[in-house]
């Protein structure tokens, strides 16, 4: 009490710069994880991480096994594709993916034979203390594992034991702090011992020493959970630290600032700080890989909101389309209710719900157009509160970086450090004008990246053509300095033979020259 | 209809409104104070700025054919109520009407309305009419705790005479009733060559009644307690924060010690400076405008510091006995500076060159 109105004086010492600490709305945190029923029909899309898409192994009639690979990763940063369930591949077609532009990506559609028969080709890894952590990467890779805490980042790529930045600290990231979500805590509660299990696998890949499980405050059951487990096992290498509720601490540098006190240096990454940060999720899902052998086809999602009759918190697999799984908490007509996937604070609204959910699905809320108006009203003329600067996690000054981005002064933007925004949305929601701070964040990176691509463009067009003048200078040249060389060889010749045959050549010469 | 779509979905629910009606309510309690001191003729000053303000934002509206809705939005009322406050009680009403013109008019809509002035609406227009009218800004009216008063403003119709018709309708001599502030006072005594102590001994000063508001002055700013109460209302309610009040007042205390501790019967000592004249409106409700004052914490204290030493310079050297609102409408000026050069170290980048 005391600590939260000196807070609100600016006395107190907070975790991290800025943040806010919304209505949390948990309502499912007590509600137990439930199996989501398999659909009648699948829809997986060929992409389902942050990278490049994957290319379809199957064919149209192909039968295939739950954890089988459908569709194989094409570059480094990519993953694959697995089969959610047993059944036949119906077809593979374009379908719209979650994101906010309703794009389509190709799909491949599965119509499940209702045996669900898991593909057993993965060798259980009992035994992953004695096993290479190169070997253990390319499980996690081949079992298509990407960070389920929103990003979808592919995670094999973070582990990696790297000489030059050792790793000292695994954070395992269990602060789930966007309002509504609670699939974290309840996998925390429900399954602390796999997660904890995971985490030493993660602990041995990277060669790290030590492991703090950070929680924030408004989790009791699961730091209870993750501390007695811990207690149980006496290894004093792992702890757990409970930390103040307040958004975006479950931002990856802002959660290592509230536990290190210290930043990560601009443009670095957490391992240059000697951290690795891992999800609950994902580090369950390690977990399934390693010793069990499965491969990712499921994950937890939290279905709430207020227009969702029933929230809960299910285990959903991956290409069940979301109608299906509102119609799961009764939920079926949609008019006058936004969809979105993820949380409230980052998540991206849904023009309908026949999208799939993929790697990146934390959440499915249903909010009523009467909740979600308030932040998307009008905007008003900006009051210079500073309200917006404040609450911002990396320190911006949002109300004069999006006066920038408004006017495409996109270099003053980039000055204001426009490329350092998270995109938090901290400053849209205390905004009192209602002014959305983040999306003119999002149009100034766009605009900007298209300038440079035009810049790039330009620069390649301009440096192709130099060369192309340079190359016809320099045949030019050769062809004269050829020509001179051969006349130098025919005249001296002549000189040799007789004089008079240098003077129409001369003539010639000169001729040229008009 | 939803104008745009992206993220974040959720909001706090605060509000231009809810901002303005939240320093309105934070200035009953200096209200009150002036209803206690100056009886009717603060409600009438007070109802007639505000009433003022938002006719004029009205036409202002109306005549660049914009919505006219913002005149709901209390900023026009805060000016107004601001303005009232920092009005001496005899001063004719056609002159506060004047004010309040001036202030929405030339302070606020010419440059585009809310959110784009420059300056402080309310003390420009303050600052006009102490040049355009000299005389009657600076002439105070006996508070009527003090007794002495011949007129008895909390009776409606005296006090409604007084406002409509002016201090030269009463039959009394305009000394009968005014007196000297505070700080004109010392001001007037100093240029005479008489001492600090003294002139305080000669004015019968009490640190005391300087507090609480027994004393004359503008409407809304002799009561530093009252004033205090609703400044840390505001604070709580997160709607200011404590850089600028807290800088501006512990420089111009700073600026004061150290002079009065070189010369203690020429400068005036800290404590007066705090109490006097309208530096605790200036600092908690003038210089936290929103509008005209910086963003960055760090900005806000620098502008805060930039407003105590021009305060504290003004009151000492200048032309005029009182200078926060001089003070501040000059730091206006500073504001897009301050705001590119206070900005704070981004995540990650401290230490390094940009």
């Amino acid at each position: 009490m005391i600590k939260s109105f000196l807070n609100k004086l600016g006395f107190a010492n907070a975790p991290f710069a800025g943040g806010i600490t919304p209505d949390m709305c948990k309502w499912t945190e007590h509600s137990a994880i439930e199996d989501c029923p398999l659909p009648p029909l699948f829809i997986v899309p060929i992409k389902q991480h942050i990278g490049q898409a994957c290319t379809p192994l199957v064919q149209v009639g192909d039968l295939v096994l739950r954890g089988q690979k459908i569709a194989k990763s094409e570059g480094y940063l990519s993953v694959p594709i697995h089969a959610p369930t047993s059944g036949k591949v119906i077809k593979i077609e374009e379908h719209p993916i979650p994101h906010p532009s309703g794009m389509g990506l190709a799909s491949i559609f599965i119509e499940p034979d209702g045996k669900d028969e898991r593909d057993t080709s993965l060798a259980t890894m009992d035994n992953w203390q004695d096993i290479d952590p190169a070997e253990l990467r390319e499980r996690v890779r081949v079992c298509g594992i990407a960070g389920l805490g929103g990003a979808a980042f592919p995670t094999f790529i973070k582990l990696l034991k790297d000489k030059r930045h050792p790793i000292e600290t695994v954070i395992l990231n269990g602060i789930e702090c966007e309002p509504f979500l609670t699939n974290d805590h309840r996998l925390m509660v429900e399954n602390s011992a796999e997660i904890l299990h995971g985490l030493q696998i993660v602990m041995h890949m990277v060669g790290a020493q030590k492991a703090v499980i950070a929680i924030e405050d408004n989790k009791p059951t699961a730091v209870s959970a993750m501390q007695k487990l811990i207690d149980a096992l006496g290894n004093d290498a792992i702890s757990v630290v409970s930390l103040p509720t307040r958004y975006p601490q479950g931002s990856e540098k802002q959660l290592i600032e509230s536990l290190t006190g210290k930043q990560v240096p601009a443009g670095k990454l957490p391992m240059h700080a000697g951290v690795l940060c891992q999800n609950i999720g994902t580090t369950r899902a390690i977990y399934d890989a390693v010793v069990l052998g499965h491969a990712i086809t499921d994950r937890i999602i939290t279905i709430s909101g207020d227009a969702v009759p029933k929230p809960a918190n299910m285990r959903v697999r991956l290409g069940t389309p979301m109608r299906f799984i509102y119609a799961q908490r009764g939920l079926e007509h949609f008019d006058g209710i936004q969809i979105l996937h993820g949380g409230p604070m980052m998540g991206e609204r849904m023009r309908h719900p026949d999208i799939p959910v993929i790697k990146s699905s934390t959440g499915l809320l249903a909010i009523s157009d009467e909740q979600i108006k308030p932040a998307h009203q009008v905007e008003d003329p900006c009051i210079r509160c500073g309200h917006c600067s404040e609450v911002c996690p990396v320190n911006l000054v949002p109300n004069l970086l999006a006066d920038h981005c408004r006017n495409d002064q996109l270099e003053r933007a980039e000055d204001y450090d426009l490329f350092d925004c998270i995109e938090c949305g901290a400053c849209s929601y205390v905004c009192p004008s209602h002014i959305p701070l983040v999306h003119y964040f999002r149009y100034g990176k766009g605009q900007t990246a298209q300038v440079r691509r035009e810049q790039s463009f330009a620069e390649v067009s301009r440096v192709r053509s130099e060369s192309r003048d340079a190359r016809l200078q320099r045949e030019k040249d050769e062809k004269a300095a050829k020509r001179r060389k051969v006349r130098n060889t025919l005249r001296s010749e002549s000189v040799l033979n007789t004089d008079n045959d240098a003077k129409p050549e001369d003539t010639k010469k000169s001729e040229s020259k008009e | 209809m939803l104008i745009h779509l992206s993220s974040p979905h959720i909001h706090s629910g605060d509000s231009i409104r809810a901002t303005m009606f939240a320093v309105i309510l934070a200035l009953i309690p200096a209200g009150i104070i002036s209803v206690y001191l100056f009886g009717w003729l603060a409600v009438f000053l007070i109802l007639l700025c505000m009433l003022g303000c938002m006719t004029t934002e009205f036409i202002a509206l109306k005549w660049m054919g914009r919505p006219t809705a913002p005149v709901m939005d209390g900023s026009a009322a805060l000016t107004g109520l601001l303005l009232a406050l920092t009005l001496p009680a005899s001063i004719p009403w056609w002159m506060a009407l004047l004010g309040s013109i001036f202030a929405i008019g030339l302070g606020k809509q010419v440059y585009g309305g809310l959110g784009y002035n420059p300056f402080n609406p309310a003390l420009s227009a303050r600052i006009i009419l102490l040049v355009s009218f000299p005389l009657q800004m600076t002439t105070w009216l006996i508070p009527m705790h003090l007794g002495a008063s011949i007129i008895d403003l909390y009776d409606f119709s005296s006090a409604w005479q007084l406002f409509a018709f002016g201090v030269s309708s009463l039959p009394h001599a305009l000394d009968a009733i005014t007196m000297a502030s505070p700080l004109g006072h010392i001001k007037t005594e100093w240029s005479q060559g008489v001492g600090v102590s003294e002139a305080l001994r000669a004015y019968d000063y009490s640190y005391l009644d300087a507090f609480i508001g027994r004393e004359t002055g503008s409407l809304g700013e002799t009561s530093a307690l009252a004033l205090l109460i609703g400044g840390i209302y505001l604070l709580a309610r997160h709607t200011i924060t404590w850089h600028i009040p807290f800088s501006f007042i512990a420089t111009v205390a700073t600026m004061a010690a150290i002079a009065s501790m070189i010369d203690p019967n020429h400068y005036t000592p800290p404590l007066f400076h705090m109490l006097a004249g309208g530096l605790i409106l200036c600092a908690f409700f003038m210089a936290t405008d929103p509008v005209s004052s910086p963003v960055t914490p760090m900005g806000q204290i620098v502008f805060g510091i930039g407003c105590g030493m021009i305060t504290w310079c003004i009151r000492t050297w200048g032309g005029y006995p009182e200078g926060a609102m001089f003070a501040v409408v000059l730091m206006n000026c500073a504001v897009p500076l301050i705001d590119h050069y206070c900005r704070p170290t981004v995540y990650g980048k401290r230490g390094s060159q940009s």
